[in-house]
């Protein structure tokens, strides 16, 4: 019994010094708790902050611009870029180093990353590079763990099927620039793009639609563990534009290598079926940020082919002004249909010689006449009668050198001179100015968007104004219908007197388009030639039989034509400018015919599904315009 | 002497007493602390499943009453039934240990778990009881003397390393490490001399390098991760920054049940089994850590308390080896969770998700209990 208990004394002092370690050891327990919970609670509170989820938001797909068939001008393809998120990564820059040792990026790219990293704010993940291939992304996959704060997703690029036809109209877009991602921080998100011209531009915020986030959950070394939530956001509305895709790509085809500007309008309602600017560029260039070489390319080319000849190019009319002047006289009441005044092949003021065409003495004529043979002489008289101030408020009800509120941007209003201005400007106004504003030259420029609108209310009486968007997300724009707009304050008698000139310059014989009629059944197309010079004629240009083809390419006079049809019941109107043609009734005439050729067999106006879907569709893929629009053109012939 | 003033029970010398007053000896104090901790169990588990009973909750605490009960029972066994015993469990662990290395299921890349009648067992952590209890018997009718003598250890030596040399097979370097633990604490118990620890401590000092190179690559790796967790930031460092930043962001009251960003997001996998702690500390913070390990501290504690009180040496050392396997229990999972020691695959005791550790020690417990039950009974050296 002794030695049991001397043995149970010894067991609990054995017992108790367990007990005692034990109790240390959870004292220490205790103690690296306080330490981690409470007295370094701030940095792993941070840490699970780090931890949890992240949000970024990430840019919606860009709207689609169709025609207004339906056919896609600018859509969107699918491309993989990678993006960067600084919120994950303990070391963005040694992030940013392997990165770079990956996937090789150009200086500029490495200082637009630079950049982009300092202004950003957190949930707006920075571009790294765009347009991976497949090598790259393997080099990501792979490298995973070296990269947190990396993310592959999948982009989309602009794309414009019919490339640089509708460059102009459709117009570009391009990567925000800094101002730009600053003052709005959804364009500073990988993938957005805005407008910069065209319709692109114009319908900007509409076709931009609305971010969406992707919630992730990320660990603390930035990996994703797995994504919480998607949104996609709202993919911008669907713009479909006036534009027959056919008929624009007929007219590209028409134009061939010559620079110039086309448009068709529907002249009820005022809408552009067709917009033509050559020379052209491919718009998706912009998209992935163009080439300095592509850049001075465009820039020092005479043709122009970044502007938009059409509603920003500014020619002299030309011979195309004098409806608007015999409008202008019979509203002063200087002249009717009836006046009748003689050409001799020249007109003298003071002493100075103005010249008709080629000298050409067109003896005693009235309006229709005048029109008909396109006689110089007889407009010299008219304009001094009319005055210019006159002529100018008659070219302003027509839609020259006023402001058109076509929605595209850039758009110039072109120029018509008044004496308020001559005197504003301290120029002396001689009367000889005056003079050839009759035959639309001097002072007076106009686009061929203008000039397709003085012809498309001459047609109609109706003061329509032009306008490319149709249809934002399926809703009809205003202005769209025939009845959207008001009749003008032209006398409808002296519209009639001017339209049965330009029908006769058309389809008689002696008329000067006469070779350029329309070969349809039972419709006929208006019209008036133009043949402008774009600087003061030599000498040698004033002799006779002077051959305009000898002159330089740019010295050259431009070729215009505008017209309408069918004469009893208008519906199209095309304006056509080619720089430096020569000759209006050979070079800009014949692409007038068949445009409204097509535009008559395909009656694309007021309609938003093709009357002839399978030639449309041909058209539109940019094959075979040559062969289908003579087809088009055979009487009664149906296109198939 | 002193220590029966220890007793708060008036000596029971009644060889056979009825089952009742049986009853009432158990320690309701330290059945009251385990059943706390089942409850703390819970709640961690119904958090872990983001805040529902499914799937862990509700079949935890299913396995926690009937380990509950099986404990209870064990308590009404005669302590000295289950001495002698002892070597009959101590040889059927042994075979459960051979058993699982032939047929026992291969998870986390060892061979650790067997199932037996739809119960998962794994056999190592049985071995901790039945290597005490067999331990314990044999110290029983030692001496003080007897102790001393070195031969007269060799064979409880050899007791101790035949499981650990088995479970390092497995392998399972962490519990064989335990278990020659607390063959070391029963021994030390039992009376062995401390300069002969001091002797197998600095022998396994020595040892340790030459064994590191016989370590299996995942062992290795798990020193190397403990040595620098960020060395492998997706592997087992991974769960050591994971749990910390767990432990740390719950701050002093903790960011509310439920509302662990950690737990509830799921930053560590599989933390309903070894990192449940995080749970508690992340949502109640330091003040439910600290609560826990109160609970934890008072059934180590009590186990002591029954240890002393024992009038025996065989209930006085199973006892102590019984609190030393929970104690390590607590040890190895805290420190590992707190990125202490390399991570191995201990769970917290009654809180931890998962049937065979709970069983393990629930059975221990109810051996405690029978030590408390029987703690002056008859059970003299030459009884045996």
């Amino acid at each position: 019994m002794k030695r049991d208990n001397k043995d149970r004394s010894a067991f609990t002092r054995r017992a108790l010094l367990i007990g005692t370690a034990q109790l240390g050891v959870f004292g220490a327990i205790a103690a690296k708790l306080y330490n981690l919970q409470v007295s370094q609670h701030g940095k792993y509170a941070t840490l699970a902050q780090a931890n949890s989820i992240s949000e970024r938001l990430v840019a919606p797909e860009r709207g689609l611009i169709t025609d207004r068939f339906g056919t896609i001008l600018a859509g969107n393809q699918q491309h993989w870029r990678a993006l960067f998120m600084q919120a994950l990564a303990p070391d963005p820059q040694a992030v940013l180093a392997n990165f770079a040792r990956l996937v090789a990026l150009s200086d500029d790219e490495q200082a637009r990353i630079a950049a982009d990293l300092s202004d950003r704010p957190g949930y707006i993940p920075v571009l790294l590079k765009d347009y991976l291939d497949w090598q790259d992304m393997a080099a990501i996959e792979v490298n995973t763990p070296d990269l947190p704060g990396v993310i592959v997703e999948v982009g989309a690029s602009r794309v414009y099927p019919l490339g640089p036809g509708l460059a102009h109209a459709v117009g570009y877009v391009a990567r925000p620039n800094k101002r730009e991602a600053q003052t709005d921080t959804v364009l500073a998100l990988p993938g957005m793009r805005i407008g910069r011209t065209g319709a692109e531009a114009a319908q900007d915020l509409a076709l931009r639609g609305s971010p969406g986030f992707v919630q992730t959950e990320t660990n603390v070394h930035g990996e994703i563990v797995r994504e919480v939530a998607h949104d996609n956001g709202t993919p911008g509305e669907t713009v479909a534009l006036s534009i027959d895709a056919g008929l624009q790509a007929l007219a590209v085809q028409s134009f061939a290598d010559n620079a110039g500007a086309a448009v068709v309008l529907d002249v009820l309602t005022g809408e552009i079926l067709a917009m033509v600017s050559t020379p052209s560029f491919d718009p998706s260039l912009f998209d992935k940020g163009v080439s300095a070489a592509d850049w001075s390319g465009w820039m020092a080319d005479e043709k122009h082919p970044l502007q938009n000849k059409a509603t920003s190019g500014l020619f002299a009319p030309g011979s195309t002004f004098k409806p608007t002047v015999a409008l202008a006289a019979m509203k002063s009441g200087a002249l009717t249909a009836d006046t009748v005044l003689t050409c001799t092949g020249s007109f003298t003021l003071g002493d100075h010689v103005f010249w008709c065409d080629n000298h050409t003495a067109h003896g005693s004529i009235t309006l229709t006449t005048a029109l008909q043979v396109s006689c110089d002489v007889f407009f010299y008289q008219v304009a001094l009668m009319t005055g210019i101030d006159r002529i100018a408020e008659m070219a302003h009800q027509l839609g020259i050198a006023t402001d058109l509120g076509v929605d595209l941007p850039n758009a110039s209003p072109g120029f018509v001179p008044t004496h308020a201005w001559a005197k504003r400007r301290g120029i002396y106004w001689a009367e000889g100015s005056t003079v050839v504003q009759g035959i639309g030259q001097g002072y007076t420029q106009v686009t061929p968007l203008a000039l397709a609108t003085m012809i498309a209310r001459v047609a109609s009486g109706v003061a329509v104004g032009p306008h490319i968007t149709r249809r934002i997300g399926g809703a009809l724009q205003p202005g769209s219908t025939p009845n959207a707009w008001l009749p003008l304050d032209i006398d409808d008698r002296h519209l009639a007197v001017v339209r049965q000139g330009l029908f006769e310059v058309v389809n008689t014989p002696a008329g000067t388009a006469y070779k350029d009629r329309l070969m349809l059944p039972n419709v006929q197309m208006a019209g008036k030639t133009g043949t402008a010079q774009v600087h003061n004629d030599t000498t040698a240009e004033k002799q006779k039989n002077f051959n305009d083809m000898t002159l330089p390419w740019d010295e050259r006079p431009n070729a215009l034509f505008v017209g309408f049809a069918p004469v009893d019941a208008p519906r199209y109107a095309v304006a056509i400018v080619m720089e430096h043609g020569n000759w209006g009734a050979t070079s800009a005439a014949p692409i007038a015919r068949d445009l409204i050729t097509y535009a008559l067999t395909h009656d694309p106006a007021g309609r938003d599904t093709p009357l002839n879907p399978p030639a449309v569709a041909a058209l539109s893929s940019g094959t075979n315009v040559a062969t289908a629009a003579p087809a088009a053109a055979q009487p009664g012939t149906v296109v198939q | 002497m002193n220590t029966y003033a220890l007793s708060l029970h008036r000596p029971f010398r009644d060889r056979s007493f009825g089952l009742v007053r049986k009853f009432l000896r158990i320690n309701w104090l330290f059945v009251l602390c385990v059943c706390l901790l089942a409850g703390v169990g819970y709640a961690a588990l119904y958090s872990a499943a983001g805040g529902s009973p499914q799937p862990y909750a509700n079949s935890q605490i299913f396995r926690f009453f009937t380990a509950l009960l099986m404990m209870l029972a064990i308590a009404m066994i005669d302590i000295r039934v289950i001495a002698k015993l002892s070597w009959v469990t101590y040889a059927l662990g042994i075979v459960l240990l051979l058993v699982v290395m032939k047929f026992g299921h291969t998870g986390l890349g060892a061979k650790r778990w067997m199932t037996i009648g739809g119960i998962e067992i794994q056999p190592s952590e049985l071995m901790k009881l039945f290597l005490v209890l067999s331990l314990a018997q044999y110290f029983h009718r030692a001496s003080h003397e007897r102790t001393g003598n070195i031969l007269f250890l060799l064979p409880a030596v050899l007791a101790v390393l035949l499981p650990v040399g088995l479970i390092l097979k497995e392998p399972n370097l962490g519990t064989a490490v335990i278990v020659a633990l607390i063959g070391g604490t029963v021994m030390l118990g039992a009376g062995v001399r401390w300069w002969k620890f001091a002797l197998v401590i600095a022998v396994v000092a020595i040892a340790a390098p030459v064994l590191y190179h016989h370590l299996h690559d995942y062992q290795r790796a798990r020193i190397v991760t403990f040595l620098n967790p960020g060395s492998d930031p997706l592997g087992a460092g991974y769960n050591i920054i994971q749990s910390k930043i767990a432990l740390g962001s719950g701050g002093f009251s903790g960011q509310g049940y439920l509302h662990g960003t950690q737990n509830q997001l799921n930053f560590l996998p599989e933390k309903q089994t070894d990192f449940v702690f995080t749970i508690i500390a992340e949502e109640f913070g330091f003040v439910g850590s600290m609560a826990v390990l109160g609970l934890l501290f008072s059934i180590v504690s009590i186990a002591l308390y029954t240890a002393v009180c024992c009038a025996h040496p065989f209930g006085r050392l199973v006892a102590l080896g019984i609190g030393a396997n929970f104690f390590l229990y607590c040890f190895v999972n805290l420190s590992m969770v707190m990125g202490l020691i390399p991570v191995g695959g201990v769970p917290l005791p009654l809180i931890s998700y998962g049937g065979s550790a709970l069983t393990a020690v629930m059975l221990g417990f109810g051996v405690l209990m029978s030590v408390h039950v029987h703690r002056d009974v008859e059970f003299a050296v030459k009884d045996f």
